[in-house]
């Protein structure tokens, strides 16, 4: 019979016409009066009668709950995460970075008894606008200072705006992905439901050293 | 009676929903028939192959992601295996199982967007498009969990892999592989009888094996000319030697034919990942950085890796003078080689074949202007 | 005068308000109006343009609608959401793009005849807002119910290509001459079938007016006269360009086709005609093949109405996100040798049928719904073996299925020949 293909097309369609959609709505999901209730921990009618005004959105399937997908914790983010404690200023991500991107001041910073000497930084530049996310400046870090941020949603008017700078990178989220970062995933670190990472000591890969080794290594050989 | 006609030449593209990208005819119509083609390139041009004589071995990777960007897994292995080769780096097994996986889920999802296009250029509005990208969608996110980002990938080092595939990759590929078979039956079922597209595929623009042979077409559309030419069965590399598959061929060398043999190949991908998932072992994913520092500084010497990649033989020659960068980087692209016969295919069609027969060669306009 | 929309009650309300007295007022139980007698033209003329104006804004919130259902319709098809911000669930989306349509600037090429671009957009929206003249969308409620209704139809819808093939030729663009020549191609060949198609319905009801057509059918007529409404239902869809048979603009060829150079409110209203165009090819399907208005009581037959008419245009949007397009060729090889010879088929059943069953029913019409039904159980008879049969005349000869078996002699490299000698 002539036509058969073309009706098994039509039940595909059709098959998929009842089934669930598979886009999500980003930012926010336009729902009806049951969902923005649920949302808000409320039955229907308290939720109308707290809010008359989104009440009454909820009831045209106007009102919007937040809705995020789920990401992998390696996921590269738009910013960066970086620990100053940890950062010597050795300029590797600069020097590893494809594109050129990321530029690096500093002057000679005294003593730091945890790994050594260190720079410290007067400019830490990273031009997101360019960058392309590659994480190769976080695989090339070699004290685990610099890590992918989690967040990406750094869209801006001017170009400028999108360099980081040490500032900004002072006060970044302490969220890292877990990119090139296992320490992070051996401990089941999820950027995207955890708290931050305050302690720059959990950032690291490698056990903290004892006072007295770094004591003996870094003050007393020295003299 | 006679009717005086005259032939019109028309320019298609570079601005035009269905040139895959930025690619331009200058088409030369009598009527609706299709009497000369001149297919013109190079809008996407960006260098590539000069930059990389720029980069370090390492920095390279992010370029190869950018060239064939529906199928980047595929390109860093290509330009990995031609770094191995160049430095006689021996690849860390399970990082190579690893990036087997990764390449064939690759090959899947550049395989669905062929269909899902080709259908597109059919002008089904966009139903198989959307569902052929819901299952790509899937494995984007499998690539996410594996290296944090969908497209530009860079998952591959020189010796194997940056990072052993977390946990909870497992489950997920498995599921995946358990859906995908019903998924594909689904399209099947959907496009495969439809007689509008026995119609409109059947016999239209018939490749010959022996001119696709001769013009050094490769992929899935010399298997649908019917030459049994895939270089993980002649020439195995990584570990496809230790690998079960065959080969899906087709005949008839045209657009159905590319059509069904890339329907079919993805069939053969889900057995291949499976195979590596089971034989896959514990173990480093990459040399240690006292093996292949972060600099790899080969000896001067030339290398040529080449894969079977979503479109045909993917190669990168390299060149090395010694230095931390290559002296000379040369992609072999599938695409634009496969793209030289578009001419012949085209000639005697109608204008509504034009976009369908070059949507079956499968091109993507990044790797063939590079 | 026609007085026939007395049947419905809002007219008659507004006439008999101004004319209570004239003839047909006195007789649906009005006995005064504040018009004196003989100025019964003034409450004609001022019921006339309520009438108008009620169908053709109607029309256009239809287009409105249905532009935002085909959205929502067809995203529920790939799985999408469709559009979802503008007003409860996005049906405030065609409003705003229709705002921005008015809003954007009107831009002529240089190289164009001014007059027939101008002209193009008129042309192409007048008749088919014509059309919605004669269809009756409930028990009495239809602007003119003229006598000939069918033909008016059949005539009137054919402009569509006339202005597809001005707008294209006047707007000197090359890829637009394909769309006008295709857009005429279609309009010849599938007129011939679209009004054969009519014929046998036209014998059975033995009248061309759409409330008739639409009172003889005890049973619809898709039971009846099921080819008719197959060879109908594809020739309106090739008449409306809708997939498979949207080749006048092909998006993945010609771009937009005849609309490449439009802007502006000029787009907006070929863009316009063309929805329209749909809900009136749908309408027309509601009124002949699916009776239209009748229903059960108690629901109002304008409800039964609206409801088969979303019925055949979800069908239409179904399709549509289903089928790919043919090729031109295809689809005139179709109108010639598939739905001609049909349509020749089905005009031979029928009036052999209504030959056989030429007695007047008691009620005034031609045919009992008895009689119908033995048409219907001969027409489906019919039916399927003569789609088989055109299905195999059509078909393209049988494909080499063969997947490997018959591989060519040609390929260079066997197993024997392996890599190792090529090497060196």
């Amino acid at each position: 019979m002539p036509g058969q293909g073309l009706i098994k097309g039509l039940g595909v369609t059709m098959r998929n016409f009842v089934r669930a959609t598979h886009t999500v709505q980003y930012p926010d999901r336009r729902v009806g009066l049951l969902a923005a209730a649920k949302h808000a921990g409320k039955n229907p009618v308290s939720f109308i009668a707290s809010n008359p005004r989104e009440g009454i959105k909820a009831m045209l399937f106007m009102a919007s709950i937040p809705e995020r997908v789920e990401q992998a914790t390696r996921f590269r983010g738009n910013e960066f995460t970086w620990f100053e404690t940890r950062c010597t200023g050795c300029a590797s991500c600069a020097k590893y970075c494809p594109l050129g991107i990321i530029k690096i001041v500093t002057h000679p910073g005294g003593i730091d008894v945890q790994e050594g000497e260190s720079y410290a930084i007067d400019v830490f530049d990273i031009d997101t606008g360019r960058c392309m996310f590659c994480g190769l400046c976080v695989e090339a870090c070699p004290y685990d200072a610099l890590h992918m941020g989690s967040q990406f949603e750094r869209g801006n008017y001017e170009r400028n705006n999108l360099v980081i700078d040490v500032d900004e990178l002072r006060s970044n989220l302490k969220q890292p992905s877990s990119w090139y970062r296992p320490q992070f995933e051996e401990r089941k670190y999820n950027p995207f439901k955890d708290e931050q990472i305050e302690d720059h000591h959990d950032a690291g890969r490698h056990e903290q050293p004892s006072d007295e080794d770094l004591k003996r290594r870094w003050v007393d050989e020295r003299k | 009676m006679t009717v005086k006609t005259e032939p019109i030449s028309i320019n298609l593209g570079p601005q035009h929903p269905s040139t895959h990208g930025v690619f331009r005819f200058r088409v030369t119509f009598d009527g609706e028939e299709i009497i000369d083609v001149e297919p013109i390139f190079g809008y996407l041009h960006r260098g590539s192959e000069k930059l990389a004589e720029e980069r370090t071995y390492q920095q390279v990777v992010t370029l190869t992601d950018r060239m064939d960007y529906v199928s980047s897994m595929l390109s860093n292995q290509a330009y990995m295996l031609a770094v191995e080769k160049l430095c006689g780096i021996e690849p860390s097994p399970r990082g190579v199982w690893l990036r087997m996986i990764a390449g064939e889920l690759q090959r899947i999802a550049s395989h669905l967007v062929a269909v899902g296009f080709l259908l597109q250029d059919l002008g089904s509005w966009g139903t198989p498009l959307t569902y052929v990208m819901r299952e790509r969608e899937s494995i984007l996110s499998m690539f996410e969990m594996l290296c944090g980002a969908r497209i530009t990938n860079s998952y591959l080092r020189p010796g194997g892999v940056f990072m052993d595939a977390p946990d909870e990759f497992w489950p997920t590929l498995h599921s995946f592989l358990e859906e995908l078979p019903h998924r594909i039956d689904e399209l099947e079922n959907y496009l495969t009888g439809n007689e509008i597209i026995f119609a409109r595929t059947k016999g239209v623009a018939v490749l010959p094996p022996d001119v696709a042979v001769n013009a050094s077409i490769t992929g899935p559309m010399l298997r649908a000319s019917g030459v049994d030419w895939d270089l993980r069965h002649r020439d195995p590399y990584d570990f496809y030697d230790q690998v079960e598959f065959e080969r899906p061929l087709h005949t008839a060398g045209d657009n159905f034919a590319r059509y069904w043999v890339r329907m079919e190949e993805m069939r053969e991908c889900i057995k291949i990942i499976r195979q590596c998932a089971q034989k896959i072992e514990p173990g480093p994913v990459r040399p240690s950085h006292d093996e292949v520092p972060f600099l790899v500084r080969p000896p001067a010497g030339d290398a040529y890796g080449a894969i079977e990649g979503s479109k045909g033989e993917l190669g990168f020659y390299l060149v090395s003078d010694g230095g931390i960068s290559p002296y000379r980087c040369h992609v072999r692209a599938p695409s634009l080689i496969n793209l030289t016969l578009l001419r012949e295919m085209l000639i005697g069609t109608l204008m509504g074949d034009l976009f369908v027969s070059f949507g079956s060669i499968d091109l993507n306009m990044g790797e063939v202007d590079r | 005068m026609n007085e026939r929309f007395l049947d419905n009650s809002l007219f008659r309300n507004i006439y008999c308000y101004m004319a209570g007295d004239s003839q047909g007022c006195v007789s649906h139980g009005y006995d005064s109006g504040f018009l004196p007698s003989g100025w019964e033209w003034v409450a004609f003329a001022i019921t006339a343009f309520v009438i108008a104006n009620l169908f053709i804004q109607g029309a256009l919130g239809g287009v409105l609608a249905l532009i935002w259902g085909e959205r929502r319709i067809l995203a529920r098809f790939q799985n999408r959401v469709g559009p979802n911000r503008w007003g409860p669930l996005g049906s405030l989306t065609s409003v705003a793009d229709a705002v921005k349509t008015m809003f954007k600037e009107d831009i002529v090429p240089d190289q164009a005849d001014r007059f027939l671009f101008n002209l193009a957009p008129i042309v192409m929206v007048i008749p088919v807002l014509m059309v919605f003249a004669v269809i009756p969308i409930g028990i009495g409620t239809v602007v003119a119910d003229i006598n000939i209704g069918l033909l008016f139809v059949i005539a009137i819808t054919s402009a569509s290509g006339l202005a597809i093939a001005m707008a294209a030729w006047a707007s000197a663009n090359r890829i637009a001459i394909f769309s006008g020549l295709r857009a005429v191609a279609l309009l010849v060949s599938y007129e011939i079938p679209m009004a054969l198609s009519l014929l046998g319905v036209l014998m059975i009801t033995g009248t061309l007016s759409m409330t008739g057509t639409i009172e003889a059918q005890h049973v619809p007529f898709i039971i009846v006269q099921p080819l008719g409404f197959l060879v109908f239902f594809l020739a309106a869809l090739a008449e409306m360009s809708r997939t498979p048979f949207d080749l006048t603009e092909a998006e993945s060829e010609l771009a937009a086709g005849h609309l490449n150079d439009y802007s502006s409110m000029k787009f907006g209203v070929l863009f316009l005609a063309e929805w329209a165009a749909t809900i009136a090819g749908a309408a027309i399907i509601t009124t002949v093949f699916l009776s239209g208005w009748r229903g059960w009581e108690p629901i109002p037959s304008h409800i039964w109405f609206v409801a088969k008419l979303v019925g055949v245009l979800f069908l239409i949007i179904w399709i549509r996100a289903t089928w790919p397009r043919l090729r031109i060729d295809q689809v005139l090889a179709i109108a010639w040798k598939g739905l001609f010879e049909l349509t020749l088929i089905n005009l031979v059943v029928t009036a052999i049928l209504t030959a056989a069953m030429s007695d007047r029913e008691a009620d005034g019409s031609l045919f009992s719904a008895g009689e119908l039904w033995i048409m219907a159980a001969v027409n489906w008879a019919v039916f399927f073996p003569s789609i088989w049969l055109i299905g195999k005349l059509l078909a393209a000869k049988p494909y080499d299925e063969s997947k490997g078996d018959a591989l060519p002699e040609y390929p260079v490299a066997t197993e024997e020949a392996s890599l190792e000698g090529v090497a060196d």
